[in-house]
């Protein structure tokens, strides 16, 4: 069993800085496992500006932020990259087993950040009622359609939820020729941030419909419309306030869960209500050496965040490792 | 035209059960399915339970055809290479009155044939089943109930009458029968002549038997509405768990599923349509309410998917006879619960009566009676994951991450049939994790896409109009 000082698992914006700052902090023995074909994580989907505002006092998209970080760890002899890697076990003495494409090892971590980010909402974990046709669709794999494979999903949709990668999914498909009918929020404010209320829905006509919700999809093997309900402040429906959207696609941007079943699985003591890790300080679990960053650990707004406080993890792991040799 | 000795309508459970039995004789077959996949109708919502015949009338077709298709499941489901758990069901008592209750059903059940039935109390269930509430006293334990996956159950059934000669037509709907000395078969694909039909065409079985002239049944559809839960939760239970039930309906239970996942639902109600399986909230709040009474710590948060199933319901009983009116025609129908157990002893009795209607019947000289298992990574140790990955690369190429599905399983159930992101779902639960296909649905299109060589706007969901893009960029 090959034993690293630090394993890192993740390789999107989180997991990168992580790795830099450990190395930075006098780490050389690092190994970064990434389940994707390229390190990036999401930002590689992430087309649109607007990343990098604070960090780097600059303007950049979600591949250009990226593509910084990817070029340090290149640079970085210290950084072992394996990618298609794929942890699929963990316990509490942070041995992993790691399956890749031909191969299956057992991995000793002195310390481990867990980098692993979040997964979407579904609309099963929404509570939907109605039928399950082809056509519903979690924002961000809309996103990945559109932007990674060149596919559009659909041409009438229904945004549900007005979280920052629904509102920008909402101009994407403008941008693709799709009519994009309407953002339900069963929420009486938006959930995204106000430059992205005004850049990808005002600008394009889209109206939002605040204190909604969706009741009901219909149809049978293609979305054909949705149910569409005023909700009063308990968030309970308005009796006789219900009217139909027609729609072949109903995006899903209720919400991101931090992904942290493999630190379940090793035994960290996890917050039922946000899947996070219960903790009084930021990157930190109940299992000393074993730390979380980025948004697995918390779901931060914008990604610069994301950096700051995965440097530190990187710092907090490089300090684990000296103090327990 | 295409020339069988018999044409089985409907490629569900029970048409792969009877397929799959007379694939032993030497016999044409053909299989027809109107969806394009087999088990996409009913089978495909089945609950997964094996039933010990606890819970059907003496005298009834029901019964008895469920003691024994309990029997059967077991031996064909290790033939077959389906993997069956006897995890065993609770009927739970409220009350004392209840208790009374619990002893009626014990007697009915053993007059059935039911064995090893057991009544428990609160010492054995507290070390049995930790989480039951404490407000169940007592409980009818049937240690021979057990669980299965339905779709894998069609599917490998199917599988396996297919290597013993079964020609298998999906996307096949029969739309006019027309008898005479023989059957000609009249589908959405192709005419077929045959001396021999079975109509197993589950929720459409009476719009089948309308065309040969039998209008004696109707079938309606009753809704069930189930809840899964995370893979977390698997332990929630130990058992199936049922309350006592009612005259329609077991009730709403606690189910455990061969993918880990605990299940709960379902409800039982009539429904208008044939087609409708939209789930509702108050189904959702109606089945949460009803399981909590026997599990208290079981919650709405951890629900990653639901779905609706309509049974197929032609009066109280099963209907399963030679339609003397018709020669040579066979029906199967009102297959409602316990019908996923009762399949296979379905299959036997059809069997039985081809032959005293004069179907000649005799064996094959050799009958593949065995079918290797299909590997799934989720299935199984690690140890034997690694050697997999040593003899096949595409193993440790993980797709889905919530379930642990390689490529080469994705591959393999391309190549055992699956056409549909559905089909590739219920074959190897790509898909069917907590992220619900967030992460992996792109990739599996385009191994679909590549596998069968189309452009990715012909990948559907389940069939034809269930596309999932509506353009490509070139």
């Amino acid at each position: 069993m090959r034993e690293y000082e630090l394993v890192i698992v993740g390789g999107g914006p989180a997991g990168m800085a992580a790795a830099l700052s450990a190395r930075e902090h006098g780490i050389n023995d690092i190994l970064l496992l990434e389940r994707d074909r390229c390190l990036g994580g999401i930002l590689n989907q992430c087309i649109h500006p607007g990343f990098g505002i604070t960090y780097y006092k600059e303007i950049l998209t979600g591949p250009e932020y990226a593509e910084r970080f990817i070029k340090g760890i290149h640079a970085a002899p210290e950084i072992d990259v394996r990618l298609q890697a794929f942890v699929v076990d963990l316990n509490k003495e942070k041995i992993m087993t790691v399956l890749r494409p031909g191969s299956m090892e057992r991995i000793k971590a002195k310390a481990l950040i867990m980098a692993t980010g979040c997964r979407e909402r579904t609309r099963e974990m929404a509570h939907i009622a109605g039928t399950r046709p082809s056509g519903i669709y979690p924002a961000g794999l809309a996103q990945k359609m559109i932007n990674m494979e060149g596919w559009l999903p659909g041409n009438e949709v229904v945004v549900v939820g007005s979280g920052d990668i629904g509102l920008i999914m909402a101009r994407r498909f403008s941008l693709e020729g799709a009519m994009v009918k309407g953002v339900v929020e069963i929420k009486p404010t938006c959930s995204g941030l106000i430059r992205n209320v005004v850049q990808c829905l005002e600008d394009f006509n889209i109206p939002l419909y605040l204190g909604h919700k969706i009741a009901r999809i219909c149809g049978h093997d293609r979305v054909e419309r949705v149910t569409v309900v005023r909700v009063n402040d308990d968030l309970n429906e308005i009796p006789g306030s219900a009217f139909d959207i027609t729609c072949d696609t109903v995006l899903l941007s209720a919400g991101l869960i931090p992904e942290n079943e493999l630190i379940e699985m090793a035994g960290v003591k996890i917050d039922k209500n946000t899947n996070t890790p219960i903790s009084d300080e930021v990157n930190t679990t109940s299992i000393p050496g074993l730390f979380v960053c980025g948004n697995a650990f918390k779901v931060y707004d914008v990604v610069d965040w994301v950096t700051k406080d995965s440097e530190e993890a990187g710092i907090q792991a490089a300090l684990y490792i000296k103090r327990n040799p | 035209m295409n020339e069988y000795d018999l044409i089985i309508i409907g490629g569900g459970v029970i048409g792969a059960s009877i397929a799959r039995e007379l694939s032993r004789y030497k016999l044409r077959i053909a299989l027809v399915e109107k969806e394009a996949e087999l088990a996409f109708g009913v089978s495909k919502s089945n609950s997964g339970i094996i039933h010990p015949g606890t819970q059907n009338k003496p005298g009834s077709l029901k019964g008895r055809l469920c003691v024994e298709g309990n029997r059967l499941t077991r031996i064909i489901a290790k033939e077959v290479g389906v993997d069956f758990q006897a995890v065993g069901e609770l009927i739970c008592a409220f009350s004392d009155d209840d208790i009374q209750n619990l002893f009626a059903l014990k007697k009915q059940a053993e007059d059935i044939g039911v064995p090893r039935l057991e009544i428990v109390y609160k010492p054995w269930l507290k070390i049995n089943e930790p989480n039951l509430s404490s407000e169940v006293v007592a409980a009818l334990y049937a240690p021979t109930a057990g669980i299965i996956s339905p779709y894998r159950w069609v599917y490998d059934l199917a599988e396996n009458a297919a290597r013993n000669g079964v020609d298998v037509f999906t996307n096949t709907k029969v739309t006019a029968i027309e008898s005479g000395k023989v059957f000609t078969v009249h589908t959405t694909n192709a005419t077929f002549e045959s001396r021999y039909i079975i109509n197993a065409a589950g929720l459409y079985a009476d719009d089948i038997a309308r065309m040969v002239g039998i209008d004696d049944f109707t079938i309606t559809a009753r809704k069930g509405e189930e809840f899964l839960l995370d893979k977390k939760r698997e332990y929630i239970a130990n058992h199936l768990l049922f309350p006592l039930p009612t005259k329609t309906s077991k009730g709403i239970l606690v189910i455990k599923t061969s993918d880990g996942n605990p299940m709960v639902g379902p409800t039982a109600e009539v429904c208008e349509s044939k087609e409708d399986l939209s789930t509702s909230d108050e189904g959702l709040a109606k089945v949460f309410a009803s399981v909590r009474r026997m599990i208290p710590a079981i919650s709405e948060r951890d629900i990653i998917a639901y779905f609706a199933g309509l049974r197929p319901v032609a009066g109280e009983d099963f209907i399963v006879r030679h339609e003397d009116r018709v020669p040579g025609c066979i029906t199967v129908a009102g297959i409602q619960s316990p019908g996923l157990t009762a399949a296979p002893a379905i299959a036997v009795m059809v069997v039985d009566l081809l032959k005293k209607n004069g179907l000649d019947l005799k064996k094959k000289f050799f009958f593949h009676r065995h079918r290797q298992k299909t590997d799934h990574l989720f299935a199984i140790p690690f140890n034997r994951t690694k050697q997999l990955i040593q003899k096949d690369p595409e193993y440790g190429d993980i797709v889905c991450r919530c379930e642990m599905v390689s490529v080469r399983e994705i591959k393999d159930a391309i190549a055992r049939g699956a056409r549909t992101l559905d089909g590739i779902k219920f074959r190897t639960r790509a898909q069917a994790g907590r992220c619900h296909g967030g992460f992996c649905t792109a990739r599996i299109m385009k191994i679909l896409a590549e596998e069968l060589n189309v452009p990715i706007a012909n990948i559907t969901k389940r069939g034809m109009g269930s596309e999932m893009v509506v353009k490509e960029r070139t």
